[in-house]
């Protein structure tokens, strides 16, 4: 893939050869041209709903989709939710502060009474690792994981892998740069292993208290200076760095994290001067992420982030229910 | 009741290295004779067809009494750990005693403190009276070294053994696995294995100023071996034990998030693994334990980090065992001494070997019936076992309790 022009249906393997999971659990099931050919669908749902006031496909129609939510969430949830509506499916959430839950009701047999309710796609965030991969082995329907604790968030590396194609013209042999607490990320994670798996080099720049040990089986290089890691990159991500860990326990305070590794636009100059700037959001401004950096609109990527997640959102919803559709060749 | 002699014949005797053809007399539940010369009238005769006759395993540090489990799996005697209750009072170490009896003994752990909470010594002398072999900590360690020190002098003046758990708390705060690529990839919270060594070097510079004979249940990693071994070399008064789960699994067995796999300590690396073997091979660990915990669907169908620690051991445990052998590791001898001779020592029971005098406590090992581990099927209360699917060899066959037939 050298540009950010899709392939034609013909390079990939006939129906469904071309996505072979039922679920979407984490980038560590997917191969290379898998990945491609989600990006490739998620480009003609860029083009749908940037075509004005009429952003609606009725493939999904009749179908019911349920974003359980077991952790807060505003963005990945209203993405999810978008999309799924603009496919024309009837999309139900369930929060976890409203459920059964908190009454004690286990994670088994809240999916269970979920999957009793005949739903044709589940969307699931949940706190721990493992979690949606748990659900996934008990229901009938295609389980998309939209986070499962420091584990994976594979619609997220998805979406800045598109992200970076479209403004790179290709997501291959570029240094792209994750910076911030990875230990408990799991963009990071998913986004570590999609991008070394399209043949980028990744590097990590984190404290050494928020980086997860073993990094280098990741085929990654770490780094615990932030410009040196940021050198010549073509790609600084940054990641969101929680309140709870500036509170000593990890850092000793943000304005600290703001000196070692904020990203300002004096540090922005050691990447390469085309270098683009991602964040999946929500923004610590003035903590990890400058303002002016943030809102450069050159080089920051942070709403395009957003327009892809809801096309690359649409794409995996529209693949994983390709199956119970009847479409040809998926069976 | 009375107990007929008995006359185990054609059996293949683990009283050494090897087995070895012999017959074995039993009278009034104990050992009267080995080859024995004349057979006292009214004997009963039992034929072990060439199967090997061994004592009963006394499994050290159970976490249930589950009896239907322990004698599938040719257990005796089990020492029962204190965190169920916990057991840190005479009354309730003297009804756990009496758990199993008469065809399985319990011997209970005493709590080393008040609660199991290392803050406050619990009755240990009212609980040695009561019945308690030796004392433990439980499933985490004493954090308090002062508190600790205290512990250790007080058992050693009753003659009981500290039985410890060694791991740094603090290293290990919400840790659910070992530092490494599988903790990494699974985004599961992780502590180095080193945390083992730190805790195992404090306490062992505790004995050698207390002299207080300890046994740490489970070492597992390079480092606290290395540690155990140099103290044994110092001639400390130092025992250490493992499960099988760390000597045939490493961390790769947790990957797919399986909870059956999720041990306290955790599944180490393949290094770790590796030392391990070389140490059972070597000598340096002296007790080979099932560390039965049965765990149904509650505590373990849960997501990773949410699930309680543990296995069901008991059933898999001689396999297990007879496993190490074919492979090489130890030889039938040894790996009844690992079973159940260095456990009665540690315990003062008279049992543990076949030994004149000793209590007949036996079982008969067919050593080369061929089984699956199903745990779907196991006799225990819950199946969680993490050698799911593993195909192994050898079981007992019959067991004797006191002389008498329990199996």
């Amino acid at each position: 893939m050298t540009s950010a022009k899709t392939r034609p249906a013909s390079d990939y393997p006939p129906g469904g050869d071309a996505f072979r999971h039922r679920h979407l659990i984490g980038i560590a099931q997917l191969t290379p041209w898998e990945i491609s050919y989600v990006l490739d669908a998620a480009e003609e749902w860029v083009e749908l709903n940037r075509s004005g006031a009429a952003k609606h496909d009725d493939r999904l129609a009749g179908l019911t989709i349920i974003n359980a939510f077991f952790e807060n969430s505003t963005r990945t949830l209203l993405s999810f939710e978008i999309a799924g509506k603009r496919l024309g499916a009837d999309v139900v959430n369930m929060h976890a502060a409203q459920s059964s839950v908190k009454k004690g009701e286990t994670l088994i047999d809240t999916a269970m009474t979920l999957n009793a309710m005949r739903a044709d796609a589940m969307v699931i965030r949940h706190g721990s690792s493992g979690a949606v991969q748990l659900i996934a082995g008990k229901v009938d329907c295609p389980v998309l994981n939209a986070g499962d604790g420091r584990h994976e968030h594979p619609t997220q590396a998805l979406l800045d892998a598109l992200t970076i194609r479209r403004r790179k013209g290709k997501v291959e042999g570029l240094t792209i740069a994750i910076c911030g607490d990875v230990l408990h990320s799991r963009v990071a994670r998913s986004n570590i292993l999609a991008l070394t798996l399209l043949g980028n080099e990744v590097r990590i720049v984190a404290p050494p208290t928020l980086t997860p040990p073993a990094m280098e089986r990741m085929h990654v290089t770490t780094f615990t200076d932030m410009d040196e890691g940021i050198r010549d990159a073509d790609v600084v991500m940054m990641l969101r760095l929680q309140n709870e860990r500036m509170d000593g326990a990890y850092l000793p305070s943000a304005r600290e994290y703001h000196a070692l590794y904020g990203l300002t636009p004096k540090r922005l100059e050691k990447a390469k001067p085309d270098a683009i700037v991602m964040h999946p959001g929500p923004m610590n401004r003035g903590v990890e992420i400058d303002s002016s950096v943030a809102d450069d609109p050159v080089r920051s990527t942070i709403t395009e982030q957003v327009e892809m997640g809801v096309a690359v959102r649409m794409a995996c919803l529209d693949i994983l229910t390709r199956r119970k559709r009847g479409v040809a060749g998926w069976n | 009741m009375e107990l007929k002699p008995l006359h185990i014949i054609g059996a293949m005797l683990i009283d050494g290295d090897t087995p070895r053809p012999g017959s074995l007399l039993v009278v009034d539940g104990r050992i009267a004779a080995l080859d024995p010369a004349e057979i006292p009238d009214g004997t009963e005769t039992v034929d072990a067809k060439g199967q090997w006759l061994a004592p009963g395993i006394i499994d050290l540090g159970v976490f249930a009494t589950d009896k239907p489990a322990f004698h599938f799996g040719g257990i005796t005697r089990a020492a029962l750990m204190p965190d169920n209750g916990p057991l840190d009072g005479a009354g309730l170490v003297e009804r756990a005693a009496k758990g199993g009896k008469p065809d399985l003994w319990v011997h209970p752990l005493a709590a080393a403190t008040k609660g199991l909470e290392g803050r406050e010594l619990a009755e240990i002398g009212l609980m040695k009276q009561a019945g308690a072999r030796a004392i433990a900590t439980g499933r985490s360690r004493i954090a308090d070294s002062g508190v600790m020190r205290r512990v250790l002098s007080y058992a050693a003046s009753l003659g009981l053994v500290t039985i410890i758990h060694a791991e740094d708390e603090g290293l290990t705060a919400g840790a659910v696995a070992t530092d490494g690529e599988m903790a990494t990839r699974l985004g599961l919270a992780s502590a180095p294995a080193m945390a083992e060594a730190i805790a195992i070097a404090r306490d062992l510079a505790l004995v050698e100023e207390t002299g207080a004979p300890v046994h740490f249940r489970q070492v597992t990693t390079a480092r606290g071996l290395d540690l155990i071994r140099a103290a044994k070399a110092k001639g400390l008064p130092v025992l250490c034990g493992i499960t099988p789960a760390h000597l045939l699994l490493s961390d790769t067995a947790i990957g797919d998030f399986r909870t059956f796999a999720r041990l306290s300590p955790p599944l180490r690396s393949e290094d770790d693994r590796h030392a391990c073997l070389a140490a059972i091979a070597d000598g340096t660990i002296d007790v080979l334990a099932s560390g039965h915990d049965p765990r149904g669907p509650e505590d373990k169908r849960l997501p990773f980090a949410e699930a309680l620690p543990g296995m069901a051991g008991a059933e898999t445990l001689l396999a297990l065992g007879l496993g190490l052998v074919r492979d090489g590791h130890v030889s039938p001898g040894r790996l009844f001494e690992l079973l159940a001779g260095t456990p009665a020592c540690l315990l003062g029971v008279d049992a543990g070997s076949l030994a004149v005098g000793k209590e007949a406590d036996l079982i008969l090992v067919n050593d080369a019936t061929p089984w699956q581990v199903d745990a779907k099927k196991m006799a225990a209360w819950a199946g969680n076992t993490p050698f799911d699917g593993m195909p192994v060899q050898g079981r007992a066959t019959m067991m004797w309790k006191g002389g008498q037939r329990i199996r």
